[in-house]
């Protein structure tokens, strides 16, 4: 994983490849992104995470000017838009609620013509870069085949070409692993790695928390158009409660002693040891220690047949972020 | 997966104008296997026309069918400007709804217009470039006809000087460069109906929609200007001066009806160019 270089970490002000204040995006009534503050430090692999319906595409489109934001402010690579669209979107490359092509032209015919409308783009390195773009991919063996032959992970792919005809700051890529096997999965990972070794911004969308853990370095997690939480990924890890599971047979008697000792009794995971008091370390490891609780249980009365001190998964903390599992929102 | 040998484009290399999207659009629009099919069609047209009249054994009656089809067997010249005249108000229209209904709407539907537009091809410049693509199409459609029109006359009836309205009488080659200009009269007449298929497609992402509202106006404007009561209207609509090329069949060229017809397109090119652009130029893709 790749950590912010020191110098980044170091600056009074980080620099932000994406940032957007209190931006609102309505349907009618209904706000599908509703206030949400991005900060995307330059240099970072940053994990747009929620589940389905969660607003992240809409927030990719309002980005990429696609869309225009209800209210709020939107700043790509250091300009203002949708005002500076023109200069701004020739350094950004991006995949947008998956691959959009030409069914009747071939992969190369695809990207030529998309090639061919960006003023910025130059006409006689074009069949070079496509084939670059293509060999990065792992598609050259496709060439000749209509897009229309294609299977949905060839086009993922091919939409990944497209975003990297160019050397770009900033990659923005929505959910880029839907469609591919577990093969294209890592492919699609390490080539993420080597672009942000190259220096590249890379923004992505995914409502699959294994896929930001192992390929961010920065994450925000959304839910129901709010952004919920936004830092570096060891940040919210470490911001995880701690929980102590008993397992006893009088989890009453127990809950009430943790609460005597300052604990927030939780709630059993459904399904899960009904013989259990589970309860939120306050203050992480400024807690009492373990050899305090389990002496006062014991003391007590407690019946203590098992005791720990666990982490919470990274997964506990965006269920308890979201209030629902990766499922998806109406 | 390689590394990257793309180069950046060197620092201060301005832009180009961008005439690639247009070759581009071209390119995509006539490679297209339903742009062969469509132009197909209109090259049957007259050839179905001249192998009618020359299998019927009865000779047509003067001023029965449509215009000018009593002299094809005197004289093939005359198969092109009868096919225009037959292709004119429906199947001309019927193609150009196709192209013209399709240009933003087909491009939404296929996931390509966001594509386009975060390439950044710029909303106005797609507009036009779309625009001149329907254009060219327009173009090919009348040419086509009138082409495949000449070269059957040619080759299925006697060829000579051409006798006009004015009575005056012309050669060969002039005739073919008069057809030529009524084809031109013709794409001239076509291109409101392009401008108003490329609005429709502004509105919807569903191609198939903007297509058959386009072609459904064409049709209602023809009605239009058949019904007498509404002779008020009849100098707005779109398809007024469509059949007004028999000024192009005098001696000298009479000019006017084909600068009256220029001047009525372009005011719907104004003004549906004008809407296109109000629309989509802040119109939210979220297809
Ligand atoms: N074109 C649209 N019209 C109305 N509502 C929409 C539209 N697109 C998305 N939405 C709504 O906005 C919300 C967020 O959608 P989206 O941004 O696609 O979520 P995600 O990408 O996180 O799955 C959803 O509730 C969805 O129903
Ligand atoms: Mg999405």
């Amino acid at each position: 994983m790749k950590e912010p270089s020191p110098t980044q970490r170091g600056a009074a002000a980080e620099e932000l490849a994406v940032e957007t204040h209190g931006l609102v995006k309505r349907f009618g009534q209904r706000a599908a992104v509703d206030g949400i503050d991005l900060a995307v430090p330059r240099g970072a692999v940053f994990g747009f995470l929620g589940p389905n319906g969660s607003g992240k595409t809409t927030t990719i489109r309002v980005l990429l000017g696609l869309a225009s934001a209800t209210s709020g402010d939107v700043r790509v690579l250091d300009q203002s838009m949708p005002a500076a669209l023109a200069s701004v979107l020739p350094d950004v490359g991006a995949l947008v609620e998956g691959p959009g092509f030409y069914p009747f032209l071939t992969g190369p015919g695809n990207l030529m013509r998309l090639d061919s409308a960006d003023r910025h783009a130059l006409p006689a390195t074009r069949r070079q870069r496509v084939a670059d773009a293509l060999d990065r991919v792992g598609l050259t063996h496709a060439a000749g085949k209509k897009v229309r032959a294609y299977s949905l992970g060839m086009k993922q792919r091919l939409g990944l070409a497209n975003a990297l005809l160019r050397p770009r700051e900033l990659l923005v890529l929505d959910e880029p692993t839907n469609g591919l096997d577990p093969q294209g999965t890592r492919e699609v990972r390490s080539l993420v790695r080597s672009l942000a070794a190259g220096g590249t911004t890379v923004f992505v969308s995914s409502h699959l928390l294994a896929e930001v853990e192992q390929m961010c370095t920065h994450v925000g997690v959304m839910s129901a158009g709010r952004l919920v939480a936004q830092g570096p990924l060891a940040e919210l890890r470490s911001a995880g409660q701690r929980q102590v599971v008993v397992e006893t047979p009088d989890a009453e008697r127990a809950n009430g002693v943790l609460a005597r000792l300052g604990l927030v009794p939780a709630a059993t995971p459904d399904g899960e040891r009904p013989i259990e008091a589970r309860a939120v370390m306050n203050g992480g490891l400024a807690g009492p220690a373990p050899e305090v609780i389990v002496a006062a249980l014991v003391a007590d009365g407690v019946r203590v047949r098992g005791f720990a001190v666990e982490d919470a998964s990274l997964e506990d903390r965006f269920v308890s972020l979201t209030g629902e599992g990766f499922d998806v929102v109406g | 997966m390689s590394a990257d040998t793309s180069k950046p484009l060197a620092p201060g290399v301005r832009p180009a104008v961008g005439w690639s999207l247009l070759g581009s659009e071209l390119s995509v629009l006539f490679r297209r296997l339903r742009t062969w099919a469509m132009l197909l069609a209109l090259a049957a047209v007259p050839i179905l026309i001249a192998v009618a009249v020359k299998l019927s054994s009865r000779p047509v009656a003067p001023g029965r069918g449509p215009l000018f089809l009593d002299r094809i067997t005197q004289n093939g010249l005359f198969v092109a400007v009868t096919a225009l005249v037959v292709c004119v108000p429906l199947f001309l229209p019927l193609t150009i709804g196709v192209v013209a209904g399709d240009t933003i709407a087909g491009e939404a539907n296929m996931g390509t217009l966001r594509y386009l537009l975060l390439a950044p091809a710029g909303r106005v410049r797609l507009l036009l470039v779309k625009y001149a693509g329907a254009v060219a199409f327009c173009f090919a459609a009348t040419v086509t006809v009138a082409a495949s029109g000449a070269l059957v006359g040619v080759v299925l009836f006697p060829v000579g000087p051409v006798t006009l309205l004015s009575g005056d009488t012309i050669g060969v080659g002039e005739s073919m460069l008069r057809s030529l200009v009524i084809a031109g009269y013709i794409t001239v007449s076509l291109l409101g109906l392009s401008a108003i298929g490329l609005l429709i497609s502004t509105f919807t992402d569903v191609p198939v929609g903007a297509m058959a509202a386009t072609i459904v106006l064409s049709v209602v404007s023809q009605v239009l200007d058949n019904l007498p009561q509404l002779d008020w209207l009849h100098p707005w609509l779109f398809s007024h001066h469509w059949l007004g090329f028999a000024d192009l069949l005098r001696q000298p060229i009479d000019w006017t009806s084909f600068g009256a017809n220029a001047l009525l397109q372009a005011g719907y090119i104004a003004v549906c160019g004008t809407l296109a652009y109000a629309k989509f130029s802040n119109k939210d893709i979220l297809s």
